[in-house]
């Protein structure tokens, strides 16, 4: 490498100052036309949206209302059928409990995975300890589910079924239309968590029959701190709130919207809708071009979660031998995050990992890589340099890496664990 | 995680790296903790006929935390005695490096490796004396028997 070639790839590594941003299942960058979008909201047009009687509400309304209909666009659904929410926690919430409350005197079951995020396992264990019964179904090697068991798990009192469209850590792509189609023929609702689904593959509510969908606003270069609940209205989906108030949104979602946030959910939707396609090309070249970088460089690297039914910006790979933790530390000027116990506040390695039947030790040795829309090609050949170079250094410290050089059989080995 | 200097160092050059020869009879090897807890650490001494540990090297499989913990513990047993070295306590490396209240467990776990290394040293040593009075009896019969058909 010339010095040129090295002043610029030092540029790369170092934009401004800063590492390589690769951590997009974590949050994202704001669009700038976003940020254009959202100003007028955040400057002089300031209005409450709800207040009916002057300019300054109408003006506002009108731009939430652009907005709803924005979303409502990328999904197939009728702009009536979209609650503004905070984020896609509260609309995992808000669908979980308040179907689940709801409808919970004539019909009491739940039925959801294991490897849906956080908030939706609480909110159904939730539901659990107000009397309703939950099945958490298991997922096959690739993390899909199995759909055969879903049909199992039906009974005649089950009222909400939640499975994600995407996965978090892995990117996989649940079988929607098919999830969907299985609820509607047993008049079951089908719900969603659709945050890093939205705007990264096409959806249509109708044709996957989907009853309730969750979206995210900063996983889709929108603003953090906003999201929206979809509620289908034919056949309707009733819902008991979670806030009491003045009953905005339909009576399902109280408080005053949060106009500049809204507008830039609207716009994020938008953009992504003109984008979808054509960025999906771009992202599978630079993940291919990712993995392919580390894979013929590195043996013994696993990829985690079926690679065809997944998003194409996601990568996540166990480097076996090697623990997370120490391995991102090593990778200093990449962003990114790993299924690793030390990298968990509880010390447990990644449950999703764990439900997909990786083993304890490969699940410490994961990194989640995140590709964006502002991810690029040098960026992209800086981190394969970057991670190849840290593997084999950490390899070199490993005493397992060592023993699996020697021949011996680590799985045979009865640790003596603390 | 907000790492503190002395880590940070002892990650990104780490002391005293690599293996010596585990059937070596002045080597003592000690390996502990388990792929499935995302933590292993193997550690060994060399030992001078006096007990004096003149060398220490180390491989480990863990977080940052781990690889600086076990680092450190192979600095501070060179030169010490084989007593010494297993008094060495586990809240002296977490002090030193500062670790955060989560990691407490990885200095714990290089105080068990060089407890480990120690008594696999002194394992080695107890069967090796053994042998070796076993040889000096023989030794002490055979003379006496030369003796008395000398004699």
């Amino acid at each position: 490498m010339n010095t040129l070639e090295k002043t610029k790839k030092k540029e790369v590594t170092k934009k401004a100052g800063k590492p390589i941003y690769l951590d997009y299942q974590a949050t994202t960058p704001l669009d700038p036309s976003v940020l254009d979008a959202m100003m007028p909201f955040l400057t002089e047009k300031f209005g409450n949206p709800h207040s009916r009687n002057h300019a300054y509400g109408w003006e506002a309304e009108d731009a939430v209302e652009k907005a709803r209909a924005e979303i409502s666009a990328l999904i197939g659904a009728d702009p009536k059928e979209i609650i503004f929410t905070s984020g896609a926690t509260e609309s995992n919430n808000l669908a979980i409990k308040g179907v689940g409350r709801f409808y919970k005197d004539r019909k009491n079951h739940i039925i959801t995975c294991a490897t849906e995020h956080k908030c939706v396992l609480e909110s159904c264990r939730n539901m659990g300890q107000e009397g309703c019964e939950v099945t958490y179904l298991h997922v096959t090697k690739n993390g899909l589910i199995n759909l055969d068991q879903l049909r199992g798990a039906i009974t005649d009192q089950t009222a909400l079924v939640s499975i994600m469209g995407v996965n978090n850590e892995i990117g996989v792509i649940q079988p929607m239309a098919e999830i969907g189609a299985i609820c509607r023929e047993n008049g079951i609702f089908f719900h969603s968590d659709c945050a890093q689904a939205v705007g990264k593959i096409p959806l249509d509510v109708n044709e996957m029959n989907i009853d309730l969908m969750s979206i995210s606003g900063h996983k889709i270069y929108g603003p953090k701190g906003v999201g929206a609940l979809y509620v289908r209205r034919k056949p309707r989906v009733r819902l008991t709130p979670l806030f009491s108030g003045g009953g905005q949104e339909r009576g399902m979602r109280s408080g005053t919207l949060p106009t500049p946030l809204c507008v830039g959910l609207g716009e994020a939707c938008a953009i992504a809708g003109r984008e979808m396609a054509q960025e999906s090309e771009r992202l599978h070249y630079l993940r291919d071009r990712l993995y392919k970088g580390i894979a013929e460089q590195l043996p013994e690297v696993y990829i985690n979660g079926d690679l065809d039914h997944r998003i194409p910006g996601n990568l996540n790979i166990s480097f076996a031998y090697v623990e997370g933790e120490s391995l991102m530390m090593g990778i200093k000027n990449l962003c990114v995050s790993s299924g690793s116990a030390c990298t968990s506040a509880s010390l447990e390695p990644s449950y999703v990992l764990r439900a997909l039947g990786v083993a304890e030790d490969l699940a410490h040795t994961s990194l989640r890589l995140g590709l964006g829309r502002f991810t690029t090609e040098q960026e992209v050949d800086a981190a394969v340099e970057e991670i190849v170079t840290q593997v084999k250094k950490l390899r070199e410290l490993s005493p397992l890496w060592e023993m699996a050089q020697e021949g011996i059989d680590i799985a045979s080995i009865e640790w003596a664990a603390h | 995680m907000s790492y503190s200097n002395k880590l940070l160092d002892h990650y990104d050059n780490p002391r005293n790296v690599g293996s010596m020869d585990k059937n070596d009879a002045q080597v003592g090897t000690g390996l502990v903790g388990a792929p499935a807890c995302g933590d292993v650490m193997k550690l060994q001494i060399k030992v001078t006929p006096e007990g004096i540990i003149e060398d220490a090297k180390f491989k480990t499989f863990g977080c940052g935390s781990a690889i600086a913990s076990s680092s450190l513990i192979t600095e501070w047993v060179k030169g010490k005695t084989l007593d010494q070295a297993s008094d060495i306590r586990n809240t002296e490396i977490a002090e030193h490096l500062a670790l955060p209240p989560v990691k407490i467990h990885c200095s714990v776990l290089a105080e068990d490796a060089i407890k480990a290394a120690v008594e696999d040293y002194q394992t080695k040593h107890d069967e090796a004396a053994d042998a070796t009075d076993t040889t000096d009896a023989e030794n002490a019969a055979k003379a006496e028997e030369v003796r008395s058909s000398t004699g």
